[in-house]
């Protein structure tokens, strides 16, 4: 299919504090239901987003951590993790949500469509891709 | 347009979802309905009651292509398809069963 094009949304920020992951969400959302290639990475503080466990009554907004395990019902295919970025954080993959993908007709099962990789493989997955936002 | 339940004035925004989810009720769902002539069955509530699992679950209302997929997975796949959906919500799956449900519109819904 030749006007399905590869998205990768770049996650830099930190959950809270700023609207970035909240909004780069959204847009993710919108996009896969336009039914287009998407992918995801999150690097630097973005790896937090994440964590599960996270509570924000403290601070008084919508805790949307949930909403990242209903990623592979909207056909995205890959959230990488940068592996740097993540050790730096004192934080391995078992601190991380985890995102299951089904497709529907096939049955044909990931357990986890998240990935730890390191910044080579990162940098080649941005360069194959059509469409990069950074959030 | 606010609207009457149980003697209750709930608001609602420009497009009649409830601005505060927890005032969320079965009476709310029945009152919408009514407001558009519609008689709530069985097989309205199993959509209903599955939108409000699904926003408990992921905190977001979700697009028609997965809402329509999920039913299909939970419910069979005879009710998983858009012509089923549409026959029960004819104003579009998304926007009026997640209005009934008390969610928000779902996102990229326009």
């Amino acid at each position: 299919m030749s006007d399905k094009k590869q998205f990768m949304f770049l996650n830099r920020r930190a959950p809270y504090g700023t609207i970035y992951a909240w909004e780069s969400l959204e847009v993710v959302l919108i996009a896969a239901a336009f039914e287009q290639a998407v992918s995801l990475a999150f690097i630097d503080d973005g790896v937090y987003q994440l964590v599960t466990g996270q509570d924000t009554t403290g601070i008084g907004m919508k805790n949307f951590s949930p909403t990242y395990k209903t990623l592979g019902d909207y056909e995205v295919r890959h959230m990488y993790v940068d592996k740097e970025s993540l050790e730096a954080r004192g934080l391995t993959a078992d601190d991380l949500v985890v995102v299951p993908w089904e497709d529907w007709e096939t049955e044909e099962t990931v357990d986890n469509i998240v990935e730890v990789v390191d910044s080579d493989q990162l940098a080649e997955l941005i360069e194959q891709s059509d469409v990069v936002f950074s959030f | 347009m606010p609207i009457e339940v149980n003697g209750k004035t709930l608001e609602t925004d420009e497009e009649g979802y409830l601005v505060n989810l927890d005032d969320w009720e079965p009476a709310v769902a029945e009152a919408m309905a009514k407001e558009d002539d519609l008689e709530l069955t069985d097989e309205h509530w199993e959509i209903i009651n599955f939108l409000r699992e699904y926003y408990e679950e992921y905190q977001i209302a979700p697009a028609v292509r997965v809402l329509t997929k999920a039913v299909g997975k939970r419910l069979g796949k005879e009710k998983g398809n858009s012509k089923y959906l549409y026959g029960l919500f004819p104003y579009g799956p998304g926007k009026q069963a997640c209005r009934y449900a008390g969610l928000p519109k779902p996102t990229g819904c326009v």
